[in-house]
């Protein structure tokens, strides 16, 4: 563990095999000269666990979110046939890496990869990601890393054995009114509570059977008293505006299955899991290419590795960070892996050679030690708040970023602000922006049930610089209406306080499973 | 510390593959009428093969919540080669180049217009033929079985030396050393224990070596025996075993027939013969024992061989009733319709030797129809119906269920008309 630096040379030096095919042995020896080096920078990760898979398993994996294990379900087949035909098309190349958020974590190779590709994996996702995972607060808050595989095993066979027991349709019905509803059934502020597996089975049961006895009681229909009555009709319900609607409808719904309730949980359960990945995609992708980069080059310069493989190296991380200009028929936005692994450079920089303008802009840490700056920075931060505080102005001209405000009362576009000294400060709030889920996604939240009435879910679209919903709002509020099973209306309030009605549902049967 | 490298390449292939049958399943209805699109555009010959297949991506859209066009929204965006700020530009055309590009449309990678994807043949073939069925087919017993299944039976004592099966055969031996063997042990632990008896009496003062001689030649007996069980015995081998179950069977034939007269044109004879293709892919795809017969006809009809009669370019004028008698004929001497579910197919132009089609109504209704399962009359023509079709159409009324007709008029109607022809009736 401790074999210091200089032995490493001498040792791995001229160890560390050559040649564009791998071995076992090869990608053993490389990855341990890789921790060697990792460790010295003193990178904190889970072990790890390296899985060989071929092109196909990789597709699969792609096809099911990354996840090795999950339940079945068509849009994963969707997925699967659109990434197989890019793939032979030879429109994309295939993942360069696939790494689960687990303990041990686990990274994947594709066994068509040349050698110094899989070094490039190893690095980027087995030291790079794994580490990210491992600091980050919101990893750490949302994600319980030992029980994810374990969750998913449950899950999968629980959803199977529900298509066994209620058919493939209901059980198919039901996944797909849930996966609409996936990006507004998160948790943005509670703490998810860590389950493992035996825990959750055990407390299977006694849930089911108590969950659906507070909906029971929610919905009982025997005649009450005159004054419960009364107060009652004064109680809003749910008193405070509810914004994860999964979570609602789960405790909710007045006429699902225990066993659907069940199903509702577990989408709901591993959508949040991956939320943490949506709030830190330009961080954690720029933290693992600047790690590979990083540490490949410096296993470069102690001599571990050769002149050739480190030109195939660079030439894959150089398509990785490139980042095509706005007017590119190439552009489909900012590149998460350019712009990340440039911020993480940049702090570097900063760091370790600050000039002025650092010096005016980033008092804390011009001239600190790196590496603490960089674990504190991994820790603390999302995208957003990364990019409000580390984007520097030198990127932003690196970078010639620009800002377009697009105005649909106006006839013409309007430049907002560029990379000049007033426009600094703009863009990068701006950019923060972009990046936060909050503004990205329509803030929309359960507003009230009709108890005393109809029992209709009404759900509030809050409007945000006057920008609507998308088409599909139809669907998915029909899916809604089936899980809810009575009628479900959409409100919206517009910035100035009006209210008015997008769309409802009626549910003309009530049909139950 | 080494890193645990597993080798997953060999596990769970095909893992995805129920996801994908999820897929095709869902999307039966779109799929289905891609494919029929589809077999109009191909030649019937490579129907063998896989098959790209596009359906709308707007039917197998996962919807959510997102935000629309339209409000005031501020983007960044990198490369600025010529703006400053405050710059009033023109919108862009749409999404692209010039700065509002909407990351969103392709946000999985892919189009929303059409959803491309290759289905293998098999796949193509299953939703091809799907839902479709030999119309009144009946299980045929027959004297003569040809046809057995091998089904596990248990075990037997005797078999050949492949169907040893081990675990039976050793817990055979197991138990029989344990009850042959059982006495002599017994006995041998008793007498065991009586020899130390003596032994210990012995050193006591007390002299019994010569029963003690005894005893340890009797030990040595029983041993010798008990190390003589043979650890296996011929009388513990356990095969497995299997019987011929004879499956009843379903014998059918087809017999085809195609119109080549001078009426029929190229393209009418090409629609044709893509429709006999079609049915015969389905009958040998589907059906495991069936007998096709092909017969042409102009003026004389004659038996070909599968080759021939889509490849054939002979031609003459039309006596439709001649290939009508030809497969009475062939019907009655080789498939007695004790043991065949006899199926006909005709396909013409309906173009026929006028004074002949009321003697191929009669035909049809006095000799052939009472010998068939099913009989199908195509008739391309783009054109009004012609003679043949309405000497035919009397027989709708008097067979129904055992006679149906369609029309074909281009080659895009093969399709829907096989499918009709051919409906699972149940």
């Amino acid at each position: 563990m401790s074999t210091p630096a200089s032995n490493v040379i001498e040792k791995t030096g001229t160890a560390l095999p050559t040649g564009s095919e791998w071995t076992f042995p090869a990608i053993e020896a490389y990855d341990e000269a890789i921790g060697r080096v990792a460790r010295d920078y003193a990178l904190d990760c889970y072990p790890h666990v390296l899985e060989i898979i071929s092109a196909e398993q990789m597709m699969d994996a792609y096809a099911s979110i990354g996840m090795p294990v999950y339940y079945h379900h068509w849009s994963f087949g969707k997925h699967f046939l659109a990434t197989a035909n890019r793939y032979k098309r030879g429109q994309m190349g295939l993942a360069y890496e696939i790494v689960i958020n687990s303990d041990p974590c686990i990274a994947y190779l594709m066994d068509e990869n040349t050698l110094p590709m899989q070094a490039l994996v190893i690095a980027h996702a087995a030291y790079g990601h794994n580490s990210f995972f491992k600091g980050n607060h919101l990893f750490k808050q949302w994600t319980s890393a030992d029980a994810i595989i374990d969750y998913l095993v449950f899950a999968r066979n629980y959803i199977a054995e529900c298509e066994e027991r209620h058919g493939v349709d209901a059980v198919e019905r039901l996944l797909d009114a849930c996966h609409a509803l996936l990006n507004v059934g998160v948790d943005r502020y509670k703490r998810a509570p860590k389950q493992s597996l035996e825990k959750e089975k055990l407390r299977l049961k006694e849930r089911e059977e108590y969950m659906q006895a507070q909906v029971n009681d929610l919905w009982r229909t025997l005649p009450q008293r005159q004054e419960a009555e009364q107060i009652v009709a004064e109680q809003r319900f749910p008193e405070e505006p509810e914004e994860n609607l999964l979570y609602f409808i789960e405790k909710n719904a007045p006429l699902l299955e225990p066993w659907q309730r069940e199903i509702v949980r577990i989408v709901r359960k591993i959508g949040q899991y991956f939320y943490p990945q949506r709030q830190t995609q330009v961080m954690n992708e720029g933290w693992a290419t600047f790690w590979h980069y990083t540490l490949l080059n410096t296993l470069y310069d102690r001599g571990g590795v050769s002149d050739g493989f480190m030109l195939e190296f660079l030439q894959s991380h150089t398509n990785v960070v490139y980042q095509p200009p706005y007017n590119s028929p190439y552009y489909s936005g900012i590149n998460p892996y350019a712009l990340g692994f440039a911020m993480w450079r940049d702090i570097r920089r900063i760091c370790e050679s600050p000039g002025d303008e650092d010096r005016e802009w980033f008092p804390d840490i011009a001239g600190s030690d790196w590496r603490e700056t960089f674990e504190f920075a991994m820790q603390n931060f999302k995208d957003e708040s990364f990019v409000a505080q580390y984007l520097s102005p030198r990127l932003m001209r690196e970078f010639r970023f620009f800002s377009v405000v697009d105005d649909d009362t106006r006839l013409k576009l309007r430049i907002g602000a560029i990379h000049d000294d007033p426009g600094y400060r703009i863009l990068r709030q701006q950019l923060a922006q972009q990046y936060d889920l909050g503004s990205r996604e329509p803030n929309i939240q359960v507003w009230n049930v009709d108890l005393r009435g109809d029992r209709s879910l009404t759900l509030r679209h809050f409007v945000h610089d006057r920008r609507p919903l998308h088409d599909s709002l139809d669907a998915v509020l029909d899916h809604i209406a089936s899980l809810w099973g009575f009628t479900v209306r959409l409100e919206r309030q517009n910035v100035d306080g009006s209210i008015e009605l997008v769309s409802a549902k009626q549910v003309e049967r009530r049909l139950r499973g | 510390m080494t890193v645990r490298i597993v080798d997953r390449r060999f596990d769970s292939r095909n893992k995805s593959s129920v996801n994908r049958t999820r897929f095709l399943r869902r999307f039966k209805g779109q799929i289905r009428k891609a494919v029929g699109d589809s077999i109009n555009r191909r030649g019937v010959r490579d129907l063998e093969n896989g098959e790209k297949i596009s359906i709308s991506g707007k039917d197998i859209t996962e919807p959510q919540f997102t935000l629309g066009q339209g409000g005031h929204r501020e983007t960044v965006h990198p490369g600025n080669d010529r703006f400053s700020g405050g710059d009033l530009i023109d919108r862009p055309e749409s999404g692209g180049g010039g700065g509002s590009g909407s990351g969103q449309a392709s946000q999985d990678g892919e189009g929303l217009d059409e959803f491309v994807f290759t289905l293998s043949r098999d796949e193509f073939l299953d939703i091809f033929f799907d839902e479709l069925a030999l119309p009144n087919l009946v299980k045929k017993q027959l004297a003569r079985i040809e046809q057995y299944r091998s089904v596990r039976a248990g075990y037997s004592s005797s078999g050949v030396p492949t169907n040893i099966n081990l675990p039976r055969t050793m817990r055979g031996a197991a138990g029989r050393r344990i009850a042959i063997g059982g006495p002599y042990q017994k006995r041998l632990r008793a007498l065991e224990a009586e020899l130390q008896d003596l032994l210990d009496r012995q050193s006591d003062g007390d002299d019994d070596s010569a029963e003690i001689e005894r005893l340890r030649r009797e030990i040595a007996r029983l041993r010798m025996r008990v190390e003589n069980l043979p650890f296996i015995d011929p009388f513990d081998l356990r095969y497995s075993n299997r019987v011929r179950v004879p499956q009843p069977t379903t014998q059918a034939v087809m017999f085809c027939l195609l119109d080549v007269s001078g009426s029929m044109d190229e393209n009418r004879k090409n629609i044709a013969k893509r429709f006999f293709m079609l049915l015969y892919l389905f009958l040998t795809r589907n059906y495991e024992h069936i007998d096709v017969v092909f017969i042409r006809h102009h003026t004389v009809a004659t038996e070909v061989e599968e080759n021939d009669f889509f490849t054939s370019r002979e031609t003459g004028g039309t006596v439709v009733s001649s290939a009508l008698t030809l497969m009475h004929e062939i019907a009655r001497t080789r498939y007695s319709t004790g043991a065949w579910n006899i199926y006909g197919a005709q396909a013409s132009d309906g173009d026929n030797w006028y004074n002949d089609s009321p003697i191929c109504r009669e035909i049809l209704s006095s000799s052939l129809l009472p010998l068939c399962q099913y009989f199908a009359y195509i008739e391309i023509t783009d054109g009004p119906p012609q003679n043949l079709w309405q000497e035919y159409e009397k027989l709708q009324g008097t067979h129904p269920g055992h006679f149906a007709m369609q029309r074909i008029a281009e080659a895009g109607d093969i399709y829907p008309v096989f499918r009709e022809l051919f409906k699972r009736q149940d």
